[in-house]
């Protein structure tokens, strides 16, 4: 591993150009994968809504029926709008680079990239079905 | 018929005249046979002959002359003049890597990378040659035959923010050529690459932008290199918690 950026000993002036600070608006890619990584802080942002949730509900039903009062005021479902926009994104996007991550074989052939991107999708709706049913089971 | 040109903005730098590099102006015929590194012969030839850049083979394989085409890594053996049509064409040397001059970069730290990563076969014992060449089967082949294409042209790098951003980044090219060498079945040095690629500034840097695949121009997937590597990479780390005495 190189301790620092080594190069030769002896040498003219090189001109070394400074990275801009926004490099990321250089192309569309860069711009996605910044979304992406920003897409995080929405995702851990909706954990800690379930968790204060859950909290709320075993605290009663008055604390419950507060919390929700807190969901459906206007700011808090703007930011959930764009917060699942950005959740959608992120889902999507990790998505379609799994297959690069993830090398199966059968047969001695690799299972083509499509395949793993689907069968990342089907997991996906399979575990909603099964979320939305046990929400929903007792309302019917 | 006039013959058609197109004009081409190329970056030029002297060291020891200038404190930035600047764009010069060269209009070249427009021959729908001509890639950009044509032009650039051209112009050594006819118009200018100070033009320093570096070019070998002209044909993909010996990776030289990697440039930024338009602002986007190119061999320039491989880019079509008129896929540029009508141009302007802005030919810069690689991004983030400094200049020796005009087109020319300076590649030391990337070898240095590369030599660091071991990318050659490493065997706890040779075996004598009495007993014949380490077969493979094309199964086994095929399990490193892609990223063994790396011609070391740098376009990954020149892709990579990551890179730009912090230099002491071992980069793409280096990266999925350890990835080649641990998938080579005759190789057993997997645990001594890994030792040296599991710091921050190995696979761990990477971000995952993905622009060193795209841009590389024999398909070597450097970027899906990296990742399979972190997933190597946390493995071990689980079986050395787990298996603190099991592990190699």
């Amino acid at each position: 591993m190189s301790s620092a950026p080594r190069y030769t000993e002896h040498h003219p002036r090189w001109y070394r150009e400074r990275v801009s600070t926004y490099w990321w608006l250089w192309r569309w890619n860069y711009l996605k994968f910044v979304l992406r990584e920003i897409s995080s802080v929405f995702i851990a942002w909706f954990v800690l809504v379930t968790l204060l949730q859950f909290r709320a509900l075993s605290s009663g039903a008055q604390a419950y029926a507060q919390f929700q009062e807190w969901l459906r005021s206007p700011g808090i479902l703007l930011l959930h709008l764009i917060g699942f926009a950005f959740v959608l994104f992120h889902t999507a996007t990790w998505f379609g680079l799994a297959p690069a991550a993830l090398v199966v074989r059968l047969g001695g052939k690799r299972v083509p990239a499509a395949l793993i991107v689907a069968s990342n999708y089907a997991a996906w709706l399979a575990v909603s079905a099964v979320i939305a049913w046990l929400v929903l089971r007792g309302r019917a | 018929m006039a013959t058609e040109i197109v004009r081409l903005e190329v970056a030029r730098y002297s060291p020891e005249h200038d404190a930035t590099p600047s764009f010069q102006s060269f209009d070249v015929p427009l021959r729908k046979d001509w890639v950009v590194l044509d032009a650039l012969n051209y112009i050594k030839d006819k118009l200018d002959g100070s033009l320093a850049y570096r070019w070998s083979c002209r044909m993909g394989i010996c990776g030289s002359c990697g440039m930024m085409v338009n602002g986007e890594p190119k061999l320039t053996c491989a880019a079509f003049l008129t896929d540029y049509a009508p141009g302007p064409i802005r030919i810069e040397p690689l991004r983030y890597f400094p200049v020796v001059r005009d087109l020319v970069i300076e590649m030391t730290d990337f070898l240095r990378k590369l030599h660091d990563v071991k990318p050659w076969i490493i065997r706890d014992a040779e075996k004598p040659l009495a007993e014949g060449e380490y077969l493979q089967t094309p199964a086994q082949l095929d399990a490193y035959k892609q990223f063994s294409m790396c011609i070391n042209c740098m376009l990954c790098y020149a892709a990579c923010p990551v890179y730009g951003l912090d230099p002491l980044f071992s980069g793409p090219a280096a990266i999925a050529l350890a990835q080649r060498y641990n998938m080579d079945s005759r190789d057993q040095g997997a645990i001594e690459r890994l030792h040296i690629l599991s710091q921050h500034e190995g696979i761990w840097g990477c971000t995952f932008v993905g622009e060193c695949t795209r841009v590389c121009p024999k398909h070597v997937d450097p970027a899906g290199a990296i990742q399979q590597y972190k997933l190597t990479a946390a493995l071990e780390w689980f079986k050395s918690v787990l298996l603190p005495r099991g592990q190699q």
